[in-house]
């Protein structure tokens, strides 16, 4: 037996390792797998395990060629202050070769509140840009045609909102629903669970989850209905499986609410989207991307049935580790930037964003984004990593890594399914604290140096404070409120009152799909706060769970 | 400031301040309290107790503001546990309490045990105090029902009010021996969780085999506190307990032993301390050296003590 | 029962991403201060009250989306109008150098930024605290 000789080899090297180990002691805090061999990965089936590109389960990725044909798109998330700011940037990004725009919205819009609500008071146009109401969203795209751009938009509790906004502006530029491409992220279990910006509680969200698949399935069908993210959850401190995990059992949550629903499992999992982190932990990632793909292929294939190898696809969009930014030195960040985006195309990612060297300052300036979205030029241009199809697939430590993530997300997701499901294991808190425990760790490790960040706890310099970072003027709140107050005063309030009144009577009758109702009231310019209060209303509040 | 006359006209920095006195036994604390007691007395107090996770806060949120609704003001005491290991404590009950901030007629403190469970529930009882003199209708005493010493927590109550959920399982077995017996009402909370008919009988069924001397049957009430529903149901069968308090007189009588064990633990503390001051340190240890090695007997021991004491 | 040092955690203006403050809470907790959390999405009236109902002797803000120059310094204001003197407060999140001294100024005692060990903020407590 092959093997046989080799374990006796390997009990060799062993013995060698510890005598080696006894001179020189190994570096804290590394991983247990000091060398992976076939033993390793004992029971590695090729066909059944990683198969072919474009195959079930894949493991090598979703498209037989990769980007061997196409690179991922490019998309740089970008937003801020107001739409006629926005709008130049976007404009920017699109001539200097991005290929698809990413909305970042303030955080008044992102939970359903106008720009003149007092609760926005500091934060208008500061993490995105303000949009109140239709009337913004034409500035947003103007003179872009959204007939031939894709456009993803991080909105949740209020994407169906946004996104009726949206097809309202499409079809005054002429062009029709049906010709859309994009995504929006409308992932609100994430939100419950690690990022904060919840309306709702989850009953009335996950109706209005699902209320935008079926709208879409008939209406938007290129339109991708929603990003289910483990980004915020790992920038929320989890750990890589527990990213995947977490975001997976999310997954499992609205498909079982759609199908619930009366929707047919082909008809919304082909449109179905991811969004991972891409951390600094290269082969790490990369396996976290692989083992990733094959989870959602068996959850769709065997627990839900679907038939549609579409529908088994976990498609991915990517941005790199907004929370491995340092403040401390930030040109360094560039390198780790090139690094996550080698492991995001090595785990073969559909689109990209990378973060800009001085994001954990301030918002990054248009020098700074250009260095980042040349970052995404140069890996896929000149590194070579996007000349081959899973270039690590084979090597016996990333096959080790895919096996051993892929096992631990069976754990989460057993344990969660005895929980009840995600949603009942957010309401819980368990999954909350299982990440609050995991950035605890992090910290504590950095803090006794287990852990080393370069520039923060080794390899400190004495630094002059930061110059020319972007900041958003100040008087952009009064501008986006004297906008608002000047619209409302426009427009046919009789229109704008009939349309929220029908919005309300829907929204009581758990049946209605809200959607046409929505498009209706953006239409006549209701506002998004006043559309999202009427749902507040009938819906009430998210009162979030925390323990620490 | 006089904190006595601020607190008296409801200054909260005054209820604050005087709370934080006698939480760490400042040297006015004991002034303070016996300055406001001929003004205590008058608020309804309520005791709020339950296993980890049964929603109390998010409860007692909903019951304050039902409260309120009713033209009552209301404080609100939140005890959570120390960490045995730190000294330190996280306290969140506030989280679910926000919106209750900024109403003028509600004031809530969020205190840790400690450490000492004992002392918890004077320092619990004397905030209590505070509150009621500077004028609260209604006050909630909130802590986690996992033991005995929770449970004395919650005896400063007038009405104690025991939250449960279902789908605990067999913890409904550790939960009976502690915390059900003192229940004067009960709620269900999460009532639209799997397997609430099964712990309303359970709870039915443990009322009957209780063997109280009064004939108060403790109503059960299903609530959904996320969704306020139930909340006016429960305040109902608060508020009738609360009457029948009133009507048989048994609220004189629980407060009279209140007061009474009030006396007798500070009666004992300050005999200990008198103790601890009359005899020295090194007699108690040759003392004790004796009686170890058998040259006398504890009892003979407590004797002469007290003879020396009492002379 | 000797005294403890008493801080509330809260984060005003919209971010949710509480990591940091919930970090920041554990450490303080293990380091054996009583710590108040709050939660995500309060206003500057509702921190500056709890600080008050709670007495607290420190008050620790977190925040990320920028909004840092109008929240920080009123809720400075707003805990002054209510007659809270002897608070240490103090502040974190993505604030960028420029606005520190500001900041100070307006009352914040010391400015947290990222990369900041949580071992130097309770130092910082503990020689301040009044």
């Amino acid at each position: 037996m092959a093997n046989e000789s080799l374990k006796a080899k390997q009990e060799a090297y062993a013995a060698k390792v510890e005598k080696a180990v006894a001179k020189n002691p190994e570096r804290i805090n590394l991983p247990k797998m000091r060398l992976a061999t076939p033993l390793d990965i004992e029971g590695f089936d090729y066909e059944k395990d990683l198969g072919f590109p474009g195959e079930y389960p894949f493991t090598r990725g979703v498209q037989p060629t990769m980007y061997r044909g196409r690179f991922w798109t490019m998309r740089m998330y970008a937003g801020f202050s107001t739409a006629e700011e926005s709008n130049k940037r976007y404009r920017y990004l699109l001539e200097s070769g991005g290929t698809g725009l990413s909305c970042a919205f303030d955080l008044p819009t992102q939970i359903g509140l106008d720009s003149d609500d007092p609760k926005a008071e500091g934060e208008i146009g500061k993490v995105g840009v303000a949009i109140d109401s239709l009337a913004d969203m034409e500035i947003l795209f103007d003179k872009i045609d959204l007939g031939k751009v894709s456009t993803s938009m991080t909105i949740n509790a209020p994407a169906s909102v946004l996104l009726a906004m949206y097809i309202a502006v499409a079809e005054k530029q002429g062009v029709s629903a049906d010709k859309l491409n994009g995504t929006i992220q409308n992932d609100i279990l994430k939100e419950y669970a690690a990022r904060g910006t919840y309306i709702f509680p989850p009953k009335p969200s996950m109706r209005l989850i699902t209320n935008i698949f079926e709208y879409c399935s008939k209406n938007v069908p290129h339109w991708n209905t929603i990003s289910i993210s483990g980004y915020h959850i790992r920038e929320a401190g989890s750990t890589a499986s527990q990213e995947i995990a977490f975001t997976i059992a999310d997954g499992i949550a609205y498909c079982e609410a759609a199908i619930k629903a009366g929707l047919n499992v082909d008809d919304f999992a082909g449109r179905l989207s991811f969004f991972w982190n891409a951390h600094n932990n290269v082969l790490e990632e990369v396996a976290k991307f692989r083992a990733s793909r094959r989870v959602w292929a068996k959850v769709m294939k065997e627990r839900f049935g679907a038939t549609n190898p579409k529908s088994w696809m976990l498609r991915v969009h990517t941005q790199t580790a907004g929370s491995m930014l340092t403040a401390q030195q930030p040109d360094n960040n560039v390198v780790r930037v090139a690094l996550q985006t080698a492991a995001a195309v090595m785990g073969g990612t559909q689109s990209l964003h990378t973060n800009s060297k001085d994001e954990a300052l301030a918002l990054p300036t248009e020098d700074s984004v250009r260095v980042a979205l040349r970052t995404q030029q140069i890996v896929a241009e000149e590194s070579g990593l996007a000349d081959t199809v899973d270039p690590l697939g084979g090597s016996y430590y990333v096959e080790y890594l895919t096996n051993k993530i892929e096992a631990e997300c069976w754990d989460y997701i057993k344990k969660i399914d005895e929980l009840g499901g995600a949603v009942v294991a957010i309401e819980k808190g368990y999954i909350q604290r299982e990440i609050q425990d995991s950035a605890y760790k992090w910290q504590m490790e950095v803090e006794k140096k287990e852990r080393i960040i370069v520039g923060v706890n080794k390899y400190q310099i004495k630094e002059k404070p930061p110059e020319g970072l972007l900041r958003v003027d100040a008087s952009v709140g009064d501008f986006q409120k004297g906008k608002l107050a000047k619209m409302k005063a426009g427009r046919d309030q009789a229109a704008v009152a009939a349309k929220l009144a029908a919005l309300e009577t829907a929204c009581k009758d758990e049946h209605a799909n809200l959607m046409p109702l929505i498009l209706d009231a953006v239409k006549v310019y209701a506002t998004l706060g006043e559309i999202c209060g009427v749902m507040r209303k009938v819906f009430g509040e998210y009162q979030p769970h925390v323990s620490l | 400031m006089d904190i006595v006359a601020e607190l008296l006209n409801g200054s909260k920095l005054a209820i604050s301040r005087a709370i934080t006195a006698v939480e760490n036994e400042y040297g006015d604390a004991v002034e303070i309290l016996q300055k406001i007691y001929p003004h205590t007395g008058r608020a309804y107090v309520i005791g709020i107790t339950g296993p980890p996770g049964a929603g109390k806060s998010t409860l007692t949120d909903k019951l304050t503001k039902e409260y309120r609704s009713r033209g009552k003001t209301v404080g609100i005491i939140a005890v959570d546990p120390s960490s045995p290991f730190s000294g330190g404590a996280i306290l969140g009950d506030r989280i679910r309490m926000n919106e209750l901030t900024m109403d003028e007629g509600v004031f809530i403190r969020s205190m840790a045990t400690r450490g000492s469970l004992g002392g918890m529930s004077r320092k619990t009882a004397e905030a209590v105090k505070v509150l009621d003199a500077a004028g609260k209708d209604i006050i909630f005493i909130e802590t986690v029902g996992v033991g005995q010493s929770e449970v004395d927590i919650v005896k400063a109550a007038d009405t104690t009010l025991v939250v449960l959920v279902p789908g605990l399982g067999d913890d409904i077995q550790a939960i009976k021996a502690g915390i059900l017996e003192i229940g004067d009402v009960f709620a269900i909370n999460k009532a639209d969780r799997d397997g609430v008919e099964r712990l309303h009988i359970e709870i039915e069924m443990m009322l009957d085999l209780d063997q109280n001397e009064t004939e108060w049957r403790p109503k059960i009430t299903r609530t959904i506190a996320s969704q306020n529903q139930g909340v006016v149901e429960l305040v109902d069968s608060i508020e009738e307990h609360a009457a029948y308090m009133v009507k048989t007189g048994l609220i004189q009588k629980r407060r009279f032993a209140r007061t009474r064990n009030e006396i007798l633990t500070m009666l004992d503390e300050a005999i200990q301390a008198y103790l601890k001051k009359k005899v020295a340190n090194s007699r108690f240890e040759a003392l004790t050296e004796e009686v170890s090695q058998r040259k006398n007997d504890p009892y003979s021991a407590v004797k002469s003590i007290l003879a020396e004491v009492l002379k | 029962m000797e005294k403890r040092i008493r801080v509330l955690v809260a984060k005003p203006g919209l971010d949710g991403h509480d990591r940091g403050a919930k970090v920041v809470a554990r450490a303080l907790r293990d380091a054996g201060f009583e710590v108040i959390y709050t939660g995500i999405r309060l206003t500057p009236e509702q921190i500056a009250e709890a600080a008050l109902q709670e007495d607290v002797n420190v008050v620790a803000l977190s925040l990320l989306s920028g909004a840092h120059n109008t929240l920080f310094p009123r809720i400075v204001e707003i805990m002054k109008q209510k007659g809270i003197k002897d608070v240490l407060t103090i502040g974190g999140g993505v604030i960028p150098d420029a606005d520190i001294p500001g900041l100070k100024a307006a009352g914040i005692a010391e400015v947290f930024t990222p990369g900041t060990p949580t071992e130097k903020i309770i130092e910082f407590i503990k020689a301040n605290v009044k």
